[in-house]
This record gives structure tokens, C-alpha cells and sequence, in this order.
């Protein structure tokens, strides 16, 4: 069967401090962090107290999202249905009225996502079952913490009946996601997809990596320097929040309907390296992630020469090395060859399956606009990444690369999965 | 508290579950919950939740099932509080 070509017609994210895909190109450009000190961290006995946290908030004068029941939902909910709204209309996709019982049968949506509803569990179905009284639960519990709700909604708002479902791969769900989507209008099982993950703040799913002691707890006093990536200093990663949603189009579609096209995507490919060798359930089987890049590459039909920037998983914890190494090995190439690096994370910190959709967001903007962002808190580059890339492949500052043309991007998980996917500036 | 102080309560409780500010541009005490306001059915759990709290009694699912228009929360309110006064 021969493979139909997909393009990025839209983009929509919900950042912290940014619900515009122009406010959030704004912030990149400037390498300014979103790291906040938060007081409820502090309240709640955790050493590590910064955050980065998207705001769920449904604007009360979207009529159409409250007719939607969106102000009711949940808060990965809000964040992936805002995201989605705003996606939806960056591709010029006119909104379908609520009253009609037509359904675009061609359109599909995957919003992955970590820990879905657990702020519904922590504050109404633990306290309700204590007492003896689920009655009291009310009727929408189910619906807002299943991993799916943020699909169904999106669904029903956009009157969408292709395939509509939820991925969970840690923190390659973003990555993942995408990749899904790519495959299904790649394939025909789609002609468009709605596609990206979402999670959002909450203590109670935050604790457990404290109780790892995988956050960066030395840095209380300066949010700002928390999430260091690749740095000689990274202490652990910052847990961040929001939601970002690309929406995916057969090209023949975009073209036929005079859309306006980001980038293309050249393809995806996730492995798992089965927690073999240095593998565990947090740390990669290296073999695993050479093996998963190269097959990315081979799939995509491209030379790791080619490749002219690379958006990391790069989480600011020890593994930074390990996967700079990692990268150098799959694309075989010498120090001077190696293209521009950079983390998103050390500007939105990590938001966990939220992560690669917001990143690959950024990696397209970055295409598409011609500019590597700086990759924050690298003053100390860590010595074993500059003898192997050299201290110029990392920004400290942004760089203007209007040639660039095409994007690697990679997110590695828990349960030592590896997701990588290839973008290309749109050729005819 | 009288049915005039109820009913007012119980429609600022069902304004939170409407989805069009048109609906109470003509309502009255018969108007019909799903039929007339459009609320969602499955939110008439969550309307009886939301009254419990409010007026502080609680309503069986029998009493639930006989729910059709406003004028229908209005007596089952005033027969509960009756109820809780004797």
C-alpha cells in the first residue's frame, strides 16, 4: 500500500503562561523560564518546591466550550480541550454546529497522558468512600478520570468519528501520540488526526517522584536555575504541566482546502529495550535507544547528516549524558558534524506525558520560524557532553537558523521505552 | 423558608448545569428539566447532590425518579423540610 505523506496543518498548547501558540513562540525565542516556586509544594512537606503549572481554567465566555460540559471536567480534560480549540482553529477548521447530527468520519483523535483525573480521585472519591457514601460520587467521576475522557470530549465538540482513544507510554506518550496519529493518515485509517497528550499540576501525582528523589531539590531559592539539563550541576527534573495538540493532515486534504502547512512529518518508530542490560524501569537498555534512533532514520528515508537540530528528551537528571551519548552513537557522525541540541525542559521543566507533545510543538515552531531556542542553565555544560558534541552544538543563547530543515525528536520513559520522530520544513 | 426562597435557590443550583442562557429567557414553575432547560439527564444526580448540600436533607432515588419540571424540586424540598420540622 503505498503511504500517503502528513503534514502539520495546526498547533494549539496550553503552557504555563502561555495559551497562544504566539505567546509560547514569544517565550521560546527569549529562553524564558516558567518555573515558579510553588507554596503548595512547600505546604505539603516536599524538599523539592518548584513547578511549572498550565492554568485549566475554562474562559467563561467560551460558549461553546461550556455547552461542551468542559468547565464540569477535570483538569487534564480542560488542559487537552483548550489545547485542541485552539489547534482546531490555527488550521482554519471551521467549527461544526453542536445541533447537527453530521459526523466527519475521516477525523480521529489520540490525547495520551499520564495521570489523566487523579485530582477527582484525591478530593472527591477517597474522601467520599471514607465516609461510607459513593452515592455521593454524582455522575461524572467515571468520565473525568478515565485516560479517554480527553478524547471523547474533544470528539464531541469537533463531531469527530474516526478512531478516538488515549496512550499511555510514560514519558514518550507526547511522542508517542503524535507518532499514532502520523501512522494513522500515513495508513488511510485516517485523513486527519487530532492528535497530542496532556497533564496537569497536582500534588498528589508530583509526590511520588519526590518520594524517588528524582526531583531537583537544591534549588528552592532560584525556580529559575532548577531544570538544568545537560548540565554539569542538574540535580533532578522539574515537574511541569499543560498540553499540547498538533492536528495532522493527508496532504491531498491539506492541499485540496488551501490549508497552511507547518512542516512534514517524515515518520516515527518507539521501541522498548526491555529492561536488559544497563536497562531498568528508569534507565535505558542503551542498545534499545541506538537501535530505536537508527530505525527512526532508516524508516524516515533520511542520513543522520541530514538532521539539523535535535529537541532531547534531556530531563536535567544523571541520564543526560548517557543520552547525548546515545545520540552520537546512532548518528555515527564526528563532534563537528553533530547538529544544534537544545531541552524544552529547561524552560517548561517536565510534564510527564504532556512532555513530547508540548516539545514537538516547539521543535515545529522552531522549524518553521528558523531559530534554535536557548537551552537554559547549560553555562556548566556537563564535561562528558562537550568532549563528545562540543560546547557550540548546545545554545546558551538562541540562534537564528532560518536553513534549518529537519527536526529530530526523541522522549525516552519509564519501563525503558524509546520514541523518536523526524520532521522535515514542507517541500513540495 | 418559604417555596418562593426555595424555588429561587433551587434555579441557581440548575443554572449551573444549563448549557444556553436562552432557556431562562421563558421558564416557569412547569418548564421541564431535560426537556425545557436541556440539562443533560445524567447531571440530575449531580442537581440532587447539589440540593442535599444546599438545603441540607437528603433525597432517595424514589423521590428522584418523580422529578420533572422545577415546580417538582420545589414540593419535594418543601416536603422534606416539612418532614424535618416534625
Amino acid at each position: 500500500m503505498h503511504k500517503k505523506r502528513v503534514v502539520i496543518t495546526g498547533m494549539g498548547v496550553i503552557a504555563p503562561e502561555a495559551e497562544s501558540l504566539q505567546s509560547y513562540d514569544e517565550i521560546l525565542r527569549s529562553g524564558r523560564s516558567l518555573i515558579r516556586h510553588v507554596e503548595e509544594l512547600e505546604a505539603l512537606g516536599f524538599e523539592a518546591q518548584n513547578g511549572a503549572i498550565a492554568n485549566p481554567n475554562i474562559d467563561p465566555k467560551n460558549e461553546l466550550l461550556r455547552l461542551f460540559e468542559i468547565d464540569l471536567t477535570s483538569d487534564f480534560i480542560k488542559l487537552a480541550v483548550k489545547a485542541a480549540y485552539n489547534a482546531w482553529q490555527d488550521a482554519g477548521l471551521p467549527i461544526p454546529d453542536p445541533d447537527s447530527e453530521e459526523v466527519d468520519y475521516d477525523t480521529g483523535v489520540m490525547i495520551g497522558g499520564v495521570i489523566s483525573g487523579i485530582e477527582q480521585l484525591v478530593s472527591k472519591v477517597v474522601p467520599l468512600l471514607e465516609k461510607k457514601r459513593p452515592k455521593r460520587l454524582g455522575s461524572m467521576i467515571v468520565q473525568n478520570t478515565m485516560p479517554s475522557g480527553a478524547s471523547a470530549y474533544i470528539s464531541s465538540i469537533f463531531a469527530l468519528g474516526n478512531h478516538a482513544m488515549s496512550l499511555n507510554s510514560a514519558c514518550s506518550t507526547g511522542v508517542d501520540s503524535i507518532n499514532w496519529g502520523y501512522h494513522s493518515v500515513a495508513s488511510g485509517w485516517a485523513k486527519r488526526m487530532v492528535v497530542g497528550a496532556s497533564d496537569a499540576y497536582n500534588p498528589y501525582s508530583w509526590a511520588g517522584f519526590e518520594g524517588m528523589r528524582v526531583l531537583n531539590r537544591s534549588s528552592n531559592d532560584a525556580p529559575e536555575k532548577a531544570s538544568r539539563p545537560m548540565s554539569e550541576s542538574a540535580k533532578g527534573f522539574v515537574p511541569g504541566s499543560g498540553a499540547g495538540v498538533l492536528i495532522l493532515e493527508d496532504l491531498d486534504l491539506a492541499r485540496a482546502r488551501g490549508a497552511r502547512i507547518y512542516a512534514e512529518i517524515l515518520g516515527g518508530f518507539s521501541n522498548c529495550g526491555a529492561l536488559r542490560g544497563q536497562g531498568s524501569m528508569t534507565f535505558p537498555n542503551r542498545e534499545g535507544v541506538i537501535r530505536a534512533l537508527k530505525t527512526t532514520f532508516e524508516l524516515c528515508e533520511i542520513k543522520p547528516e541530514e538532521i539539523d537540530y535535535i529537541n532531547g528528551h534531556l530531563s536535567g537528571t544523571m541520564a543526560d549524558p548517557f543520552e547525548v551519548q546515545n545520540w552520537f552513537e546512532a548518528m555515527n557522525m564526528t563532534e563537528k558534524e553533530f547538529p544544534y541540541i537544545n531541552s524544552t525542559k529547561s524552560i517548561l521543566g517536565h510534564s510527564l506525558g504532556a512532555a513530547g507533545a508540548l516539545e514537538i510543538v516547539a521543535t515545529v515552531l522552531q522549524l518553521h520560524h528558523g531559530y534554535v531556542h536557548a537551552s537554559l542553565n547549560t553555562e556548566d555544560l556537563h564535561p562528558d557532553i562537550e568532549k563528545r558534541i562540543g560546547r557550540d552544538s548546545v545554545p546558551l543563547e538562541r540562534i537564528d537558523f532560518p536553513e534549518m530543515r529537519i527536526a529530530a525528536k526523541a522522549n525516552f520513559g519509564f519501563g525503558d521505552v524509546n520514541s523518536a520522530i523526524v520532521l522535515r520544513k514542507f517541500e513540495e | 423558608m418559604n417555596k418562593q426562597e426555595i424555588k429561587e435557590k433551587v434555579i441557581s443550583i440548575l443554572k449551573k448545569y444549563t448549557r444556553r442562557e436562552e432557556v431562562w429567557e421563558n421558564f416557569n414553575d412547569n418548564s421541564d428539566i431535560l426537556n425545557d432547560l436541556k440539562i443533560n439527564s445524567a447531571r440530575l444526580v449531580d442537581i440532587i447532590l447539589d440540593i442535599e448540600d444546599e438545603f441540607d436533607l437528603e433525597v432517595e432515588d424514589e423521590a428522584m425518579d418523580r422529578i420533572r419540571t422545577i415546580n417538582d424540586v420545589v414540593e419535594i424540598i418543601a416536603e422534606k423540610k416539612a418532614e424535618k420540622k416534625d
